[in-house]
């Protein structure tokens, strides 16, 4: 269809002044957090580590459901077959441990396949519920799995944790024995894992996909009306969301050295504090778990001491966020203040739209 | 040469047959407005149309090609669009996000290459000022103009228009009208279902009327206004 010629001519903008500001922020923390090794403790390099394994965790879960809409409660599952298969590659076919991580993901990947062909005929609660009983059954097969240790677990060898590729390297750089140079190589691939995490969801979000992605969230039955393969979109987000979950996962146990399937396919650990993380933080937003896995760690250090008193505070933190917060911390302060460090909006600009400044009209 | 056929298509929600053997074709750059009491089946009729509803048998042929067994989202991509009598917006995108949508998959292209045509299509359709608003702020009205401009996003050969004009003023209807008009004359196929019968005869070509899943009328408007039988099921209507 052609219409008479265009009378005024737009144009699309998405980034704002703060979010150039904040790339420019991010720039400098990132620089930051890779010189760290130089000036932190190993003990503050163990907590990044875990600071920032858990961020990832939760971007991949916020993309799945924040922005696919696929509420998943079995990711434990890819958690745990990304760090088995990393063991299984190092024990039984004295595979280095950081090649073997991409082994992790790519069994995730693998797993995902069957995974998503009966998660996906199950819609809403029940969706959520049977990849909950999926991650179970995985559990189970793989605590059968005699020579990675079956139901009680096993180490990575000595000998394969001793000869990390890059660890000589970096104990002779800062002058550090072997096991902190270990952690200080574990807490730079958590660290480009995360940034790869977050800037690929960002410029997922940005393109021609994260539109579909959103379009599908929001009106699946309209989407295909206008012409978005709302199964296709659903996949590609659950594969990707496998892929980088099991990594992750990889990363997570080569760190430990130590597994078991309790361990590794602890819904607790992997998947409800995932949860905790993005719902206070703002589900929907790149920002919200990055707030969330902040405070999330601030709980943690200081009640963990508590025990069973811990959950039970931070089950009663995360209603109340949901109950006065229901777009989290960040989507309540994003809301009032229009404030976006991650705008993915295509706000159209010129004609008659250049006399407003529609920035707050969110 | 028939831009969509339609021959022996049925449906039946459970006892209710709400499509029965409809069999009508539309011409190339044909107006055809369909009308019919509440429950007829107007909308369900699109549904079929589109492939958001799979018909239980019969045929539906799209420029010549049997479509029955086609997704809507492939029949979007061959060049059929609607709107929905109740408004589905993308509720948390901006109603410009809801055409770049529309724009970039239904016609295959990239968010650039679409841009300025769908900016265009909100200045015709009234909708600019409310470009960078999120679509679940709008008033039902807004919303309606909202169905009409994210299908026309998509560029269709075919165009499926559910009650668009129900609700509006005077000005307002005959702007509407002047709007489908102009997509109209360059070409567009249209279909439309109206129970405002002026807006609507002042477009189309050919009624059809629809009543108990039955297609019981087809033809110039003024002559099917006249039938008795469309009189009895329109008594009481302004026409
Ligand atoms: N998805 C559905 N399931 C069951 N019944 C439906 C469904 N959609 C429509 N109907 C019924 O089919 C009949 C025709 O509906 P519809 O096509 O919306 O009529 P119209 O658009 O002519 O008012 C109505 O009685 C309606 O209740
Ligand atoms: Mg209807």
């Amino acid at each position: 269809m052609t219409i008479s010629a265009p009378d005024t001519i737009y144009r699309v903008e998405t980034r704002t002044r703060t979010s150039t500001i904040a790339g420019l922020v991010g720039i400098v923390l990132i620089l930051v957090l890779f010189a760290a090794p130089a000036f932190a403790s190993r003990g503050l390099i163990q907590d990044l580590f875990f600071i920032l394994t858990m961020l990832t965790l939760a971007q991949f879960w916020n993309l799945l459901a924040g922005y696919g809409g696929l509420v998943s409660v079995g990711q434990q599952a890819f958690v745990g077959i990304g760090a088995y298969a990393l063991f299984a590659a190092v024990i039984l076919w004295g595979l280095d441990p950081v090649p073997a991580i991409l082994l992790g993901g790519v069994a995730a990947l693998v797993l995902a396949v069957p995974f998503g062909f009966f998660a996906f005929r199950l819609q809403g609660a029940y969706f959520a519920i049977g990849t909950w009983v999926l991650a179970e059954v995985v559990r189970l097969i793989v605590a059968q799995w005699r020579a990675v240790g079956g139901g009680t677990g096993t180490s990575l060898p000595r000998t394969a944790t001793e000869n990390i590729i890059f660890t000589d390297q970096i104990a002779a750089l800062f002058d550090v024995r072997a096991s902190a140079a270990r952690d200080i190589l574990a807490y730079w691939l958590a660290l480009v894992l995360a940034i790869l995490t977050i800037g690929g969801i960002y410029w997922l979000l940005r393109s021609k996909r994260g539109l579909g992605l959103a379009a599908v969230r929001d009106n699946p039955q309209a989407a295909r009306s206008v012409g978005v393969d709302a199964q296709r979109v659903k996949w590609f987000v659950f594969l990707t969301a496998a892929l980088g979950t099991g990594l992750t996962g990889a990363l997570i146990y080569m760190q430990k050295a130590r597994i078991s399937p309790d361990a590794a396919f602890s819904l607790n650990d992997w998947t409800a504090y995932v949860i905790f993380i993005v719902v206070i933080g703002g589900i929907g937003t790149i920002e919200g778990p990055i707030v969330g896995v902040l405070i999330f760690f601030l709980l943690q250090t200081l009640l963990a001491q508590y025990g069973a008193w811990y959950l039970m505070i931070l089950g009663l933190i995360g209603i109340g966020v949901m109950l006065l917060a229901p777009r989290g911390l960040w989507g309540s302060f994003s809301d009032r203040t229009g404030i976006q460090l991650f705008p993915i909006r295509r706000r159209l600009m010129g004609g008659p739209l250049t006399i407003k400044t529609p920035s707050r009209e969110e | 040469m028939s831009i969509i056929s339609l021959d022996s298509v049925c449906k039946s929600f459970g006892a209710l047959k709400v499509a029965d053997a409809i069999t009508f074709e539309v011409r190339e750059g044909e107006a055809l407005g369909i009308i019919g009491p509440n429950g007829a089946g107007k909308s369900t009729l699109f549904n079929l149309i589109t492939g958001n509803i799979a018909a239980d048998s019969g045929t539906v042929h799209f420029l010549g090609e049997d479509v029955t067994r086609q997704s809507a989202m492939q029949r979007c991509l061959n060049g059929i669009g609607r709107s929905f009598q109740i408004p589905q917006p993308f509720g948390k995108m901006t109603v410009f996000e809801n055409l770049l949508v529309a724009g970039s998959f239904g016609q295959g292209k990239s968010e650039r290459a679409v841009e300025q045509a769908a900016a265009d299509i909100l200045d015709r359709t009234g909708l600019i000022g409310r470009a960078n608003t999120v679509a679940d702020s709008l008033s039902l009205l807004e919303r309606k103009r909202l169905e009409l401009a994210r299908a026309l996003a998509t560029a269709p050969r075919l165009l499926l228009l559910d009650e668009i004009a129900g609700g509006l003023t005077e000005g307002e209807c005959s702007q509407l009208v002047g709007t489908i008009k102009d997509i109209h004359a360059t070409g567009t196929t249209i279909i439309w279902i109206e129970h405002v019968l002026h807006a609507l005869t002042s477009v189309v070509e050919r009624l059809l009327v629809l009543d108990f899943g039955k297609v019981i009328a087809v033809g110039e408007p003024a002559g099917i206004m006249a039938r008795p039988q469309v009189r009895e099921i329109y008594l009481g209507i302004e026409v």
